[in-house]
């Protein structure tokens, strides 16, 4: 039995077409993938992510307990702000992918793949128990999945904030990774409401590279959200052109681009992981990595002539020789040529590599390329 | 959901439209609504001679790739170039610009085990 989110029906009723996700019943377009991509890249389109999980973390040291489980600088993370980091396994291989919001000194908010909500959740309670920043002077750590209480919607593209102005009292930030607290009834900004209860956010963050905003609202506001969002002019877009919007944006995806088998560094990930900061979990196999140098890199490949739309395990060659299979890959709507991301040995994993990708035993001209992909005009 | 009277349908949801010996084949307009965005469409090799299921062709959406399974048995005549520049014709126009491929019948028997609009409107349900 598969889950649905709480704006099932809206999905539905709006002529959604609906696939399996991770286990999820969801949108995977509305008007058409092509259209929805073209919609973010030059207006605005809002999703439906209200599969993710929702995690929070607080009191104790929880910021010293997250920094010895995560890969980037949680105790560097100002209030208010957000930051990409990764979860590793004791071999330096990616669980999981997140975003954690600092929402106080002590209190944290990670969002995290919905196919790795119960693994995630179940790795942090086990790390939780053998943790000595249990308890301080400000109390017990606390570790909560709300992930079923939570709705969140991504609202990405250039006009975003024109939209944010219609629906939300207070003025719109320019800085991108920022998180504020906002009252859902009236959409006014509040700080630290009490605590009881689901408390409502609104981030400047996104998944499509574009200017946006991403909310997270207690489920049962979702739908009064959803249709504010919609009459203030975005328009809904399913995880098909969020697809091809990230991977435009060489965002890689947990369980395609990244897996337990590869490290943040492999994954070119390094900006993400801080070895000055102390102990983490994987640390030790990352430094060896980084002084002894990486084997192969996650690479952004483009297709240098006329090709079929890449997809993933399609088979990358050097000189005739496979050399690596693609890991995620598309036709990219707004540049209209062929890319796709592999895992390339070290050596040719340099922009203006020539390569080869295949594609019903044609080969098709391909090159290594700096990543993005493609650079948004918002 | 249009399905034009003067076809033959596979049950693979392909359209052929015969003039003599010549049958032009496409897919209908339902498989396109189900396809979504089209990006890319091979057709079939001219003079290749074919049997009747074979997949001669692919078209492709964002999505999936689908194999077009030519509906007689023949000899590949004539490809629609213009598909190569413009894939999404057979979106918008699937009966018509968006024709893939035309074969020279082996066998007109064949069309006879195909199906008529009523039994492929019955079929998809519509």
């Amino acid at each position: 039995m598969s889950c649905r989110t709480p704006l099932y029906n809206r999905h539905v009723s709006g002529g959604a077409r609906m696939v399996d996700f991770a286990g999820w019943e969801m949108p995977v377009q509305y008007t058409g993938i092509l259209d929805e991509h073209r919609t973010v890249r030059e207006s605005c389109g809002i999703f439906d992510i209200s599969h993710m999980g929702e995690f929070l973390v607080r009191g104790g040291d929880a910021s010293k307990w997250l920094d010895s489980l995560l890969t980037n600088n949680v105790a560097a993370l100002e209030v208010g702000s957000a930051q990409y980091s990764l979860m590793l396994n004791d071999r330096g291989g990616i669980i999981d992918d997140l975003i954690l919001y600092r929402t106080a000194a002590q209190e944290f908010l990670l969002i995290v793949n919905a196919a790795k909500i119960d693994e995630d959740f179940a790795w942090l309670q086990e790390h939780r128990d053998s943790a000595p920043f249990h308890h301080d002077d400000s109390g017990v750590l606390e570790v909560a999945n709300f992930s079923e209480k939570y709705s969140a919607l991504a609202v990405q593209g250039p006009h975003s904030p024109e939209i944010f102005s219609k629906v939300f009292s207070f003025a719109w930030t320019d800085r991108r990774n920022h998180i504020v607290e906002f009252d859902d009834a009236t959409g006014a900004r509040m700080s630290h409401a009490a605590d009881s209860g689901i408390r409502s956010f609104i981030a400047t963050t996104g998944y499509t590279g574009e200017l946006g905003f991403e909310i997270l609202i207690p489920a049962r506001e979702s739908e009064r959200y959803w249709d504010l969002l919609l009459a203030s002019g975005a328009k809904p877009c399913g995880l098909g052109s969020r697809d091809t919007l990230r991977l435009e944006m060489c965002y890689p995806l947990n369980g395609s681009d990244l897996s337990p088998e590869r490290t943040p560094l492999e994954a070119g990930l390094g900006a993400f992981v801080d070895f000055g900061k102390g102990c983490f979990v994987g640390r030790e196999v990352l430094l060896e990595q980084k002084t002894k140098g990486v084997q192969s890199k996650l690479s952004a490949i483009r297709v240098q002539e006329k090709c079929p739309p890449i997809r993933p395990h399609y088979t990358v060659l050097a000189g005739g020789q496979k050399v690596a299979e693609t890991t995620s890959g598309a036709l990219s709507p707004s540049l209209g040529c062929g890319i796709a991301l592999a895992y390339l040995p070290f050596p040719l994993a340099k922009p203006g590599q020539d390569l080869e990708i295949e594609v019903r035993g044609r080969q098709y001209r391909a090159c290594v390329v700096k990543k993005p992909f493609y650079k948004p005009r918002s | 959901m249009n399905i034009p009277d003067d076809l033959k349908f596979a049950e693979t949801h392909e359209w052929i439209r015969v003039n003599g010996d010549i049958g032009t084949v496409g897919i209908t307009d339902h498989a396109q609504a189900e396809l979504t965005d089209i990006v890319f469409a091979e057709p079939p090799k001219i003079g290749g001679r074919v049997s009747a299921k074979d997949a001669v062709a692919v078209v492709e959406s964002v999505k999936a790739a689908s194999d077009i399974y030519t509906p007689v048995s023949g000899e590949v005549v004539e490809a629609n170039e213009a598909l190569s520049d413009n894939p999404s014709v057979i979106n918008t126009d699937p009966y018509g610009a968006g024709w893939i491929f035309r074969i020279r019948i082996a066998d007109p028997s064949e069309l006879d085990g195909l199906q008529d609009a009523a039994a492929y409107r019955a079929q998809i349900g519509k």
